[in-house]
């Protein structure tokens, strides 16, 4: 091969087949925006049979988390996600699909090191940042004395 | 460029291949030529990798079958699959007494089974040689990308990993049989490619270097082959592959046929880039390269099989991916 490794590196960049970004956004902002509309109307209608806002946000969160996880082990979330990317990877319903594909998938393993150990591993970074940033928002309104 | 290229003065022959082909591959366009194609991707079983050892084994049996032998006239298997410590290969064969090579070419693994096994075969060390590989959609997913019901988007250049498993029986001559004429052993390539989700970019290099070495070597060019068959270079890495031999001033033309290309049509089976797997190049290999010859619709085939050789580890590192070809020359 004449080239060298830099100028190869720079030859398949230049030539590759590159990913539909504009559809993807597209699609993406579609998918996202019926998942949170779904979430809405859902919350509305918790709120008007008498639960507190709180608490509607709450049953929410339930209701999509239990959906998304029902359609992930009926093999139908796969393909929302291959659809609607980051649109549905975003929501929590792409945070449940995370958790439950890896529960399904390494069952295989057994219940303890399998399933439960290797359910976090998409998930896990997810649950770290989450952690860590309300940490920080708490010490933040500690220190400044906000209440 | 120290390569070497190997003649093979007592010719040994494929004197038997089979074919196992999961569902997605049975309805692309070779689907016809297959000995089987499987109607459960888990194959009865209560794993995808034990799948995948069945399927390996069931190859197998059938290959020696085909070749008119029995299992106790096989003097050694080489095989390989995509698998950690290839427990794919290992499985398929612990409850057999046959002297066993175990071998990791990532995709490659295929050729290099078949040259090594026409190596042994031409020294008259042994009279047969079972080369067999592996390769299953749902293990390697779960162990290099995520989970099946996880939902992601696959980007363009990305390869889908064939479900199937091939096995040849390299032995002394025989009419008729596919003979082994030489053989080029690759070395291994690393174009600087980073990206996990564009193997057929990581592979082309490697396959230019022992394609274009083997030519030179034999001083033949791309005119004298009826066929210049790659493993699974897809879509992306063929397309790169014509390209640096044309920066060589040499065509091509209609001889390449990647394996990676031909097994799914991409158009309507949504592959993308197209087939990967150790399975792969071993199917299209058994189930259409060998039988073309034999009809003498092709009468001069190089067979050059890619691995691309990283690891999910090597890929976290930000490593970038090594690649390797080995090529072996057949003929009527």
């Amino acid at each position: 091969m004449k080239m060298t490794k830099r100028e190869y590196m720079a030859y398949v960049g230049d030539t590759m087949p590159k990913s539909p970004h504009a559809a993807n956004l597209l699609r993406a902002f579609i998918t996202g925006g019926l998942i949170c509309c779904v979430g809405q109307g859902l919350a509305n209608m918790f709120y008007y049979f008498n639960l507190s806002i709180d608490d509607a946000s709450a049953a929410t969160s339930v209701v999509l988390i239990g959906a998304a996880s029902l359609l992930t082990g009926l093999d139908l979330y796969g393909a929302i996600g291959k659809f609607g990317g980051a649109g549905s990877l975003v929501p929590i319903t792409g945070f449940a699909n995370s958790i439950v594909s890896a529960a399904l998938e390494f069952k295989s393993e057994g219940f303890v090191l399998g399933m439960c150990a290797k359910m976090f591993t998409l998930a896990g970074p997810v649950l770290v940042f989450g952690f860590s940033a309300s940490v920080i928002y708490g010490l933040i309104l500690f220190f400044s004395g906000v209440r | 460029m120290n390569n070497k290229t190997i003649v093979l003065r007592s010719t040994p022959g494929i004197i038997g291949a089979a074919s196992f082909a999961g569902k997605k591959e049975g309805e692309g366009p070779l689907a016809a030529k297959f000995d089987v194609i499987l109607d459960d991707a888990k194959y009865l079983e209560k794993t995808w990798e034990k799948a995948e050892s069945k399927i390996q084994y069931d190859a197998y049996q059938t290959a020696v079958k085909k070749a008119e032998l029995n299992e106790a006239d096989i003097d050694c298997i080489i095989s390989g699959d995509l698998l950690n410590q290839c427990i794919a290969s290992t499985f398929a064969h612990r409850d057999s007494d046959t002297p066993y090579l175990g071998l990791y070419g990532a995709c490659s693994t295929f050729a290099e089974g078949i040259l090594i096994g026409a190596l042994m075969v031409n020294a008259g060390y042994i009279n047969h040689t079972a080369a067999c590989v592996s390769s299953h959609f749902c293990t390697a997913e779960r162990q290099f990308r995520t989970p099946l019901e996880y939902g992601a988007q696959r980007t363009p250049t990305a390869q889908w990993t064939v479900t199937g498993a091939g096995c040849a029986i390299i032995g002394t001559r025989r009419e008729n049989a596919p003979f082994i004429t030489a053989a080029t052993i690759g070395a291994i390539k690393d174009g600087g490619i980073t990206d996990a989700n564009n193997m057929g970019a990581a592979m082309a290099p490697a396959a230019f270097e022992t394609i274009y070495t083997h030519m030179k070597n034999t001083g033949t060019s791309p005119k004298d082959y009826d066929m210049i068959a790659t493993g699974d270079l897809g879509h992306v890495g063929a397309r790169l592959l014509r390209e640096l031999f044309e920066m060589e001033g040499i065509s091509l033309e209609n001889r390449l046929f990647d394996c990676g290309c031909e097994i799914f049509d991409s158009n309507t089976q949504d592959t993308h880039a197209g087939g990967s797997g150790a399975a792969c190049s071993a199917v299209v290999f058994c189930a259409h390269i060998v039988e073309e010859i034999k009809k003498r619709n092709l009468k001069r085939v190089l067979f050059a099989g890619t691995g691309a050789l990283q690891s999910v580890l090597s890929v976290q590192q930000k490593e970038s991916i090594p690649a390797i070809c080995h090529l072996i020359e057949l003929s009527v």
